[in-house]
């Protein structure tokens, strides 16, 4: 069985972002970088699925700059069997059609069995990478699972829905999934695998091998939120914080 | 300007976020057809042309069957977007017909100015102006983002049908969500944590406060996740939507998800160690501490107070 695992690196989401110098992105500098956390329960469910199948060879790819390697790496280290990098400087200013595209690009001719990707970034979150792919490659996507079973070439899943409802849903391989936070309980790396990591096949491509289609959508400016003012903020020693939310919670509502 | 309004159905009935589409397109200043795979004898309220497709036929869930239905709308109408809500059924179904079109899309909008479409990223600590470049496109928009508009009309129906209603995913069925042990919704108080409490031991101290305030103890979904706190206490889209009289936020960030089941709640008091933190947008007050040294504090107090 021939896995793939689409990953993206993302800033620590409790970073302060500063929009870029361009004013279309976040100035990546300064910025703690880990795996995207949907990405973690992706990489999780193909470790999890070749454990069970035992004959799968498990390909984690990711296109962004060099420092992606990192994300790649852990991947490895959690039981992934090689490693692809697209090298792109500039991933950033590709949309989601495009890094579908690219990826399609790569995998098109390699037969893989089953692609698991996030069901989102925590940076852009879209949502589109991972059901535009299985579109390009004319393989069932089903998106935001929670459930996963395998056996016999068919595949059980268990959609999250709103208000904790969940679809069920059976589908042939070759399918693409895309993995919701919950699916599982995504490991870490331990030190003897993260040293069997480093023996592993990462192999680099070049971007402009895989790219061949313009942006989709586009980008006109990137900004800060709107402050809308609603909440007192307090500040200070702790002592003094609590004497004022006191105060505030017997003058404001009926529960003190 | 045309738009395609996409509308929503779950076992049988017509989901209330279809109603925000409408909202949005008038934003938007435009001409409105809808799509529904949907039931003849529970349609949406709306004027305009529907193009109906028979979900005991087609399903509830079917999305490369309603993206084929879709495509038929869109080659007889030739609409300027085609427009979901960003739910489980509009993110999963969207990419499928703006890759089929390839067109772009532009996911979970928030906001209109000037034609460009408002988009949250980073946990909403940034939001993105964008537009599709190729002039058509496809849209999903936030949840709630939009009023829903005041159901308002008879649709001018037109079936639809398709050769085949067969699908590569086979849908077996729902299942329902596990029997709620606490139920949330009618707590008057609520102190909830989130991932800034920093690990599970410390649950107990959030748990003390909620009990000294006579409360129910609540949870983001990173705790929940982490399997710190059971998911029947989770406030937020995928667990409860609460309106209590008292929500207190304990090192919530304030991710769109969890704002979406708690906004309601009378009075807002947020304790995280950012004042930046998006919870600040719905928080009546906001204390800028740390959880684990402000919370116990805090509940001595309110217990020297009885």
């Amino acid at each position: 069985m021939k896995i793939l695992v689409c990953i993206k690196q993302v800033p620590d989401m409790e970073s302060k972002f500063k929009v870029d110098s361009e004013g279309k992105w976040y100035d990546q500098t300064d910025l703690a970088y880990r795996m995207n956390e949907y990405d973690e329960y992706a990489v999780e469910q193909a470790v999890r699925l070749k454990e069970q199948v035992k004959d799968a060879d498990i390909t984690v790819l990711s296109i962004g700059p060099e420092r992606v390697k990192e994300a790649i790496k852990k991947a490895l280290a959690m039981g992934c069997d090689r490693g692809v990098h697209i090298k792109d400087d500039e991933d950033y200013k590709k949309d989601p059609y495009q890094k579908a595209n690219i990826v399609y690009e790569f995998a098109k001719d390699k037969g893989f069995d089953i692609i698991f990707t996030g069901m989102q970034s925590q940076d852009r979150g879209s949502g589109q990478f991972g059901v535009i792919l299985a579109e390009l490659l004319g393989i069932p996507a089903v998106t935001t699972i929670v459930g996963f079973e395998y056996a016999d070439g068919v595949v059980t899943a268990k959609r999250e829905l709103e208000g904790g409802k969940k679809a069920i849903v059976k589908v042939k391989l070759p399918a693409l999934f895309t993995c919701q936070l919950g699916l599982n309980e995504p490991r870490y790396p331990t030190l003897p695998n993260i040293m069997k990591a480093k023996k592993k096949e990462l192999l680099t491509h070049d971007v402009s091998e895989f790219l061949k289609d313009e942006a989709l959508v586009e980008t006109v400016k990137v900004d800060y939120p709107e402050k809308k003012g609603g909440a007192l903020i307090l500040e200070g020693d702790i002592a003094d914080l609590v004497e004022k939310t006191v105060q505030i919670l017997k003058e404001k509502t009926s529960v003190l | 300007m045309k738009v395609l309004l996409v509308a929503e159905y779950r076992e049988k009935e017509l989901l209330e976020s279809t109603y925000e589409l409408a909202t949005f397109a008038d934003k938007l200043g435009a001409e409105k057809v809808w799509f529904a795979a949907g039931y003849n004898d529970n349609l949406p309220k709306v004027a305009g042309k529907l193009y109906l497709a028979d979900a005991n036929k087609y399903g509830e869930y079917n999305p490369d069957v309603h993206k084929n239905l879709i495509l038929q709308v869109v080659e007889k109408e030739n609409p300027d977007y085609v427009v979901f809500v960003h739910s489980s059924y509009g993110w999963d179904l969207a990419p499928r017909v703006a890759a089929s079109l390839k067109i772009g899309q532009v996911s979970e909008i928030v906001d209109v100015v000037d034609g460009t479409f408002v988009v949250p990223a980073c946990n909403a600590k940034l939001r993105r102006f964008v537009k599709p470049a190729t002039g058509k496109g496809v849209l999903t928009i936030q949840a709630g983002a939009f009023q829903p508009a005041e159901p308002n009309g008879e649709p001018e129906v037109e079936e639809l049908t398709l050769d085949t209603a067969d699908s590569a995913l086979g849908f077996v069925g729902y299942e329902e969500a596990e029997a709620k042990s606490v139920d949330l919704t009618k707590a008057e108080i609520i102190v909830s944590a989130g991932r800034g409490v920093g690990k599970p031991d410390n649950i107990p101290v959030i748990e003390e406060l909620a009990k000294a305030l006579g409360g129910e103890l609540g949870a983001s979904r990173p705790v929940v996740d982490a399997g710190w706190v059971d998911h029947s206490r989770q406030v937020g889209t995928t667990g409860q939507t609460v309106a209590p009289k008292l929500y207190v936020a304990c090192g919530i960030s304030g991710a769109i998800q969890h704002l979406a089941g708690m906004k309601k709640s009378e009075f807002v008091l947020a304790i995280n160690t950012d004042k930046d933190a998006p919870i600040g947008e719905v928080a009546d007050v906001l204390v800028v501490a740390d959880v684990m040294q402000f919370v116990p504090a805090l509940t001595e107090k309110i217990k020297s107070m009885k």
